[in-house]
Order: structure tokens, then sequence, then C-alpha cells
């Protein structure tokens, strides 16, 4: 044995050996994998026939990406990570600051005034894309994953055709304003009540199921509802959707149609934009989210919500007690459904045009992924979800910069689904536990401390 | 009668696709109890890998005898999904294993996300179609059988047989069983667990991508996002039989095979979907464990 006095620079070289090896290792997986996707593409020629377009080039990238990826991974980052992670076991937890004691105020505040502050740095018709596509968009979605939070996060029921909530309360909105000229504020309530109501009837069949034959069985509900909407073209006018939906009013008292005669513009005697209406919608959606928040919170205080946590940790336990399981899981359904169909109205009004490619699987993927990539149960984890990968992705349509250095051909928006993908599986992997992995307890003793999220169970339904 | 007779080939052509597929999902669900969403996407990257294998097969040798070539499209396909699924199961999976049950599900509906979304990008969104590759058609009784057909559920047959034999008669098979049974009791007993757990995937990946190579030989035309239809379907599919029995996953398939072909044969082909999610959620709703699964005992 004549290596037994490990120094400190033969470990250092056995390190870059063994990233060196492993290095070569990526770059041979990852040729292996690339090699006739990236390698080699399927192209049509001029008589339709396809042709093989090769571009080893690009797989030479991809090939050098993964090897060097690896070595700085083993060679660099890992040592790195364990050295600080070893340091700060030492030191204690850090008291939260303000700013962290008091976000959800903040946020709220900062919400408020976004549409005003992008105005003024934007001008009315420069503020639409920011209040809009970044705003809007990602508050819809904000609604939606606090909406599935109370299936999944509270309940502990793996829902995943949520989406089909969404497109009742779309189609109820764009059905009945189209054929009975209902106003919104009419509307949204009813809408709301139609996807509770759905909610029940399909929660009803799987009150018996658990985990992932929940799943599945939510999964088909949801495929059933798209694939009726296609299909039954008298009503939903199928694949065509159903477009000239009417627009919300400010409670009917100023209109935002051009032609009405209390038209919000003409009666301010304001030049005439397209901006009033979204910042209205902005303000309109931002208000329901806020009583989806107060909602989901009051509940959880509530006899009902306590039942609902109950029922994700422990449904025998639960049973034992004397909680009725039935009408727990049905509640969690419906109440769920209803601001799923409350979000869906919106988004019909949103739009002004419903079809069935808005509720597709992906879309249900995807406000699953935001409520657990947030933390289950944890509002503002959500909504920090929310914001990072509907924000990041719609991001990517901004950066027409990157034309100027890939080449005119380049579209970053085709890219935005395959980083979408990628984000979730790296946050995971990362952070499995969500950005708020710690939640505070609503029942407690004494005094009131932060349980980690390892500590809780869910998806059992 | 003939008609309904050719429904009913049509039927098992479909279903040994969608058997072959839900193989896939039922080894991985009864290994480490994951439902893997990417698998559909997986199913999608063997038919390209077997269109593109096809091309540069054409290209190079121009006029290669139809049975060599998809032998070789076979191979490969598997070759490269096996890679695929290993890989994918490294990166997103493995770190994940002792994490809650929501994690992995959530990186694999982001691996198929990011798949098909790869397909898109690396290779463009248009179908892709190819010229017949075996266009023969034999009559029987006034039921017309095409060879793809014949191919289809003969490849199928004699994969399944050899799958069972590893399961049930083989070191590595009796390992399989053994990590589905007790993870922690058989890494005490020597078995080395991440392998197995490894080789099942790779296994599930080459039996995924045989139905590509099927699906595409088939249909004659592929897209990226073909992937997610047939993967949902063959999940239902493992489910109706039972999640985490093989030869229930098979049964699924042929039964889903069945009721599509004639459905869309007697009822209206609209709805065939419909009709395949709705007796899934009655299957599940009376009888959860499905046709040939164990009924799962709760312990308290």
């Amino acid at each position: 044995m004549a290596n037994i006095t490990n120094t400190p620079e033969s470990a250092g070289s056995n390190l870059m050996a063994r990233a060196l090896r492993e290095a070569f290792y990526a770059g041979l997986v990852a040729l292996g994998l690339f090699v006739l996707f990236v390698g080699l593409k399927t192209d049509q020629n001029i008589l339709n026939e396809l042709v093989l377009v090769q571009r080893w080039g690009l797989l030479a990238v991809f090939v050098a990406i993964a090897a060097v990826g690896r070595f700085l991974s083993v060679a660099f980052i890992r040592p790195y990570l364990a050295e600080r992670k070893a340091s700060k076991a030492s030191t204690g937890v850090k008291e939260p600051g303000f700013v962290t004691r008091n976000f959800s105020m903040i946020a709220v505040a900062v919400l408020l005034v976004y549409p005003p502050i992008m105005v003024a740095l934007f001008g009315f018709q420069g503020s639409l894309k920011w209040v809009d596509n970044f705003g809007i968009q990602i508050l819809i979605y904000v609604m939606l994953a606090w909406g599935l939070n109370i299936v999944v996060g509270l309940a502990g029921l793996l829902d995943l055709g949520y989406v089909a909530f969404y497109a009742v309360g779309a189609y109820s909105y764009a059905l009945l304003s189209s054929y009975f000229g209902l106003s919104f504020w009419v509307l949204l309530p009813m809408a709301g009540i139609f996807a509770a109501l759905w909610g029940m009837i399909l929660g009803f069949p799987v009150l018996r199921l658990k985990g992932d034959y929940l799943a599945i069985v939510t999964l088909a509900f949801g495929e059933i509802i798209r694939l009726v909407l296609i299909n039954w073209t008298a009503v939903t006018k199928g694949t065509f959707g159903i477009s000239g939906i009417a627009k919300a009013s400010v409670f009917g008292i100023w209109s935002f149609d051009v032609s009405a005669s209390n038209n919000f513009a003409k009666v301010f005697g304001l030049p005439m934009s397209s901006a009033y209406y979204k910042i209205f919608l902005f303000y309109l959606i931002l208000a329901l989210c806020l009583v989806t928040a107060f909602v989901t919170i009051r509940l959880r205080r509530m006899p009902i919500g306590r039942a609902w946590e109950a029922l994700r940790e422990d449904e025998i336990a639960c049973r034992s007690l004397g909680i009725n399981t039935v009408t727990t899981k049905l509640t969690a359904f419906a109440t769920g459904a209803m601001f799923g169909g409350f979000a869906g109205s919106f988004f019909a009004v949103r739009q002004g045009f419903v079809s069935p490619e808005s509720f597709v699987f992906l879309e249900s993927a995807i406000i699953l992924a935001i409520v657990v990539l947030g933390g289950m149960g944890s509002l503002i984890g959500i909504a920090v979800a929310a914001t990072l990968m509907i924000g990041g992705t719609e991001l990517l349509r901004e950066m027409e910069f990157l034309k100027h250095i890939f080449g005119p051909d380049f579209t970053p928006e085709l890219y935005r689904m395959l980083i979408f993908g990628l984000a979730m599986i790296i946050v995971m992997v990362w952070k499995p536990r969500g950005f708020v992995g710690s939640r505070e307890p609503t029942a407690f003793l004494r005094e009131r401390k932060s349980v980690s999220g390892s500590f809780t169970k869910e998806g059992h339904g | 009668m003939e008609y309904f007779v050719q429904q009913l080939v049509n039927g098992l052509t479909l279903g040994s696709i969608y058997g072959l597929i839900a193989i896939g999902y039922t080894m991985v669900y009864g290994i480490i109890g994951m439902v893997n969403f990417a698998h559909g996407d997986i199913f999608m990257l063997g038919g390209f890998a077997a269109l593109i294998v096809y091309l540069v097969l054409v290209g190079l040798f121009g006029g290669i005898p139809i049975a060599l070539a998809l032998f070789i499209m076979i191979i490969v396909a598997m070759l490269m999904t096996g890679l695929w699924n290993w890989v994918i199961e490294k990166m997103a999976y493995r770190p994940l294993r002792g994490s809650f049950r929501l994690a992995p599900l959530i990186t694999a509906i982001g691996m198929s996300i990011a798949l098909s979304n790869f397909i898109q990008v690396t290779q463009g969104p248009r179908n892709k179609p190819i010229p017949p590759l075996v266009s023969s058609v034999y009559n029987v009784f006034g039921i017309s059988i095409s060879l793809k057909q014949i191919i289809i559920v003969v490849v199928t047959a004699v994969l399944l047989t050899i799958f069972w034999y590893i399961v049930n008669h083989t070191p590595l098979g009796r390992a399989q069983r053994a990590t589905e049974q007790d993870r922690k009791m058989a890494a005490l007993l020597g078995i080395d667990v991440d392998k197995t757990i490894s080789i099942t995937f790779i296994m599930g990946a080459a039996l995924a991508a045989v139905a590509g190579t099927m699906y595409l030989m088939y249909y004659g035309v592929i897209v990226f996002t073909d992937g997610f239809t047939p993967g949902v379907k063959a999940f239902t599919a493992a489910v109706l039989g039972g999640i985490g029995s093989l030869p229930g996953a098979v049964l699924g398939g042929l039964m889903i095979g069945l009721i599509e072909s004639l459905w869309s044969a007697y009822f209206t082909i609209d709805y065939k979907d419909v009709a395949t999610f709705s007796i899934l959620a009655i299957v599940l709703i009376f009888k959860p464990s499905g046709i040939l699964g164990r009924p799962e005992v709760e312990k308290v």
C-alpha cells in the first residue's frame, strides 16, 4: 500500500481523471442519444418525399455540451456544493427578514400599481403587452393553480383533468352569452355553479379510487369533456370554436363596446384605446385571484378545511374519527372546480373566442406542475411558481434579439414548451418539495411551529 | 358476420400495439410504483428512430429487402429508445426515488412535454409520411388480412413469449420480481436494485420502440404529437388489465383495440375515444384493481 497517505494533490488529480473519464462517457451517451434525432433531419422535398438532411456540426455541439457539462459538474460544481453544504450546516437558521414576512402584502400592493406603472412607462399601446401577456396570463394560471390546490394540495386528491372545469366555465359563458345574451356578471357565478356541479358529477364515481387510479380517471374525464366539445358540433361548433363572445362591462355601468353609448372612453372623454379594457380585465382577474386566496385561507380554518387536510394525511384515520369522507371529497372537488369555472368564464371574456384547443391535457399538466412546483398547499409558493413558469416561457416570445445571434430562422417560441418541460424536471429534481417547502400548521398546541413539507403526505386520496 | 370478423382482426392488430406499449407502463409501475408518463413519448421516439433508420437504409442501399430493413429498424429503434429511457430514468426519476409520490409523476409529465417538443424542434412539426413498406393483402374466407397485420400480431406474440420467459424463468426476472415485492429486502439479499430498475426501464422502452416501428409501418405516417393518445390508451389498457400484471397489460391492450375498432364500426367514429375512456372509468369504478390485478390490501 504505497498510496496510503492520500495527499490533496493526488486527490485532486484523481478527481480530474475521474471527471475526464465521466465526461468521455457522457459524450458517448450523448452521441448515442442524439445521433439519429439531431445528426439527421427528415425533410420533405418538392415531390413530398422524405429526405434526410445531415447536421453533423450540430450533433458535435450537443456532444461537446454534454461532455463539458459533465466535466464541470464532476470536477468543480459537485465538490463546491458539498463544501457549501458542510459549511452551511454549522450556521444557524436565519430570522426571516421584513420582505419575507410581509411578502403577500407587498405582492398585492405591487400588483395593484402594476398597470399604471406599465402605462406610465410604455404608454397605453405599449403597456398592452405587459398587462395582457404577462399580467393577465400569469394571474389566470395563479387562479387555476390556487383552485387546483384545494383539490390536490389540501384534500390530496390527484386530479389530472382539472382543465375540464376550466372548459366548462369557458363554454358556459360562451354559449349562454351568445345564445341568450346574458351578461358577464350574471354568468360568472353561473359558470362557477356549473363547474362545481360537474365537479360533483365527476367526483361522485371516483370516490373509491386512490392515487394513480384517481389520476387516470380524472384524466379520462378531462379528455371526454374535450372530445364532446369537439364532436358535439351542433352546439359547440366543434373545432371552429365560438367566436365573437361579448365583452364584460364594469357592472353594466360602462361598456367597452366601441359602438355602445356608454362606452368607457366616450363617457370620460378619453381617446379610444383597447388598453382600458385590458387594464379592467387585469383588475378583474386580480380580484378573482384574491377571492380565491381569501376563500382558501378561510376554508382551511373551518371544519371542512381541516377535514380536507386530515383526509390528505390519512384517510382511514379520518374515517375512524367520524369524518364523512364522501362529503369531504365532494366538497373539495366542487370547490376546486368552481374556481376553475370562474377562471374559465374569465378566459372566455378575455379571449373573445373559445375552442377545444385551449383545453388539452397539457393545460392540466401545466396547472398541476405549478401547484407541485410551488410547494403543495402554499399559496405564495404557487403564485411564485406560476410567475416563474408562465412568465418565463412568455418571456421567450420577447427574445427577438436572439435572432441576431442565431440567424433569422431562429424562432424562440418554438423552444417555449421544450424549456418548460425541462424546467419542470430541473426544478423538481433540485427542490422536490417545491419553492415553499414548509408550511404553517392550521392546528397547533401553544405555539405555531413551521412544519417541513416532508412530514406531510400527498396524493393518497 | 364477415364484417364483424374483419373488425375483430383490425382490433387485434391495434390492440397488439397498445399491448406492447402497456407492458412498459405496467412493468415500471410494478417495480417502482410510478406512472411513467413519458412512456407514450418514448413510443413516439421509437417510431421516429425507425423512420430515420429506414431513410438511412434506403439512402445507402436503395433496394434493400423489406424484411431485412424492418429487422434493422426494429433493432436500432429498440437500442435507441432503450438508451433514452436509461438516461431519462437516471436523470429525472432516480434522484426522486425516495421523495413523495407526486414528484416523479411531475418530472415524468415534464419529460413527456420535453420529449415531444424536442422531436418537434429537431425533426420539424409536420407529418412524416413514408411509402407503404408491406402491401400484400390475403383473402381468407372473405376477410382481407394484410401482411402488415400478420407481422404485427406475430411480432407481438413472439416478443411477449420472450418477455414472459425473461420475467418468470431467468435470474434477471427473479431480481425484478423481488424488487417489485420489497425493494429493501431485495437489496439486503444482494440484488442490485438500481441496475434492476434500469433494466426494467430499458426493457419497457425496447417494447415501446417495437410498437413505434409497427405503428409507423401500419399507418405509414408519424408526427411528434403521436405519443400522447396511444400513450394514454396504453396506460388505460394497463390499468384495465390490472396494473403490474404482464398478461393483464396485453389483455387490456387487446380489449382497448377491440373496443375501439368495434365502436368505430358500429357506432360513430367520432366518439371512439370517449367510449374507450368511459369503459376505463366504469371498470375502475366497479373493479379498481383491473381484470387480472391483485386487489390492493390496505395496511393500517
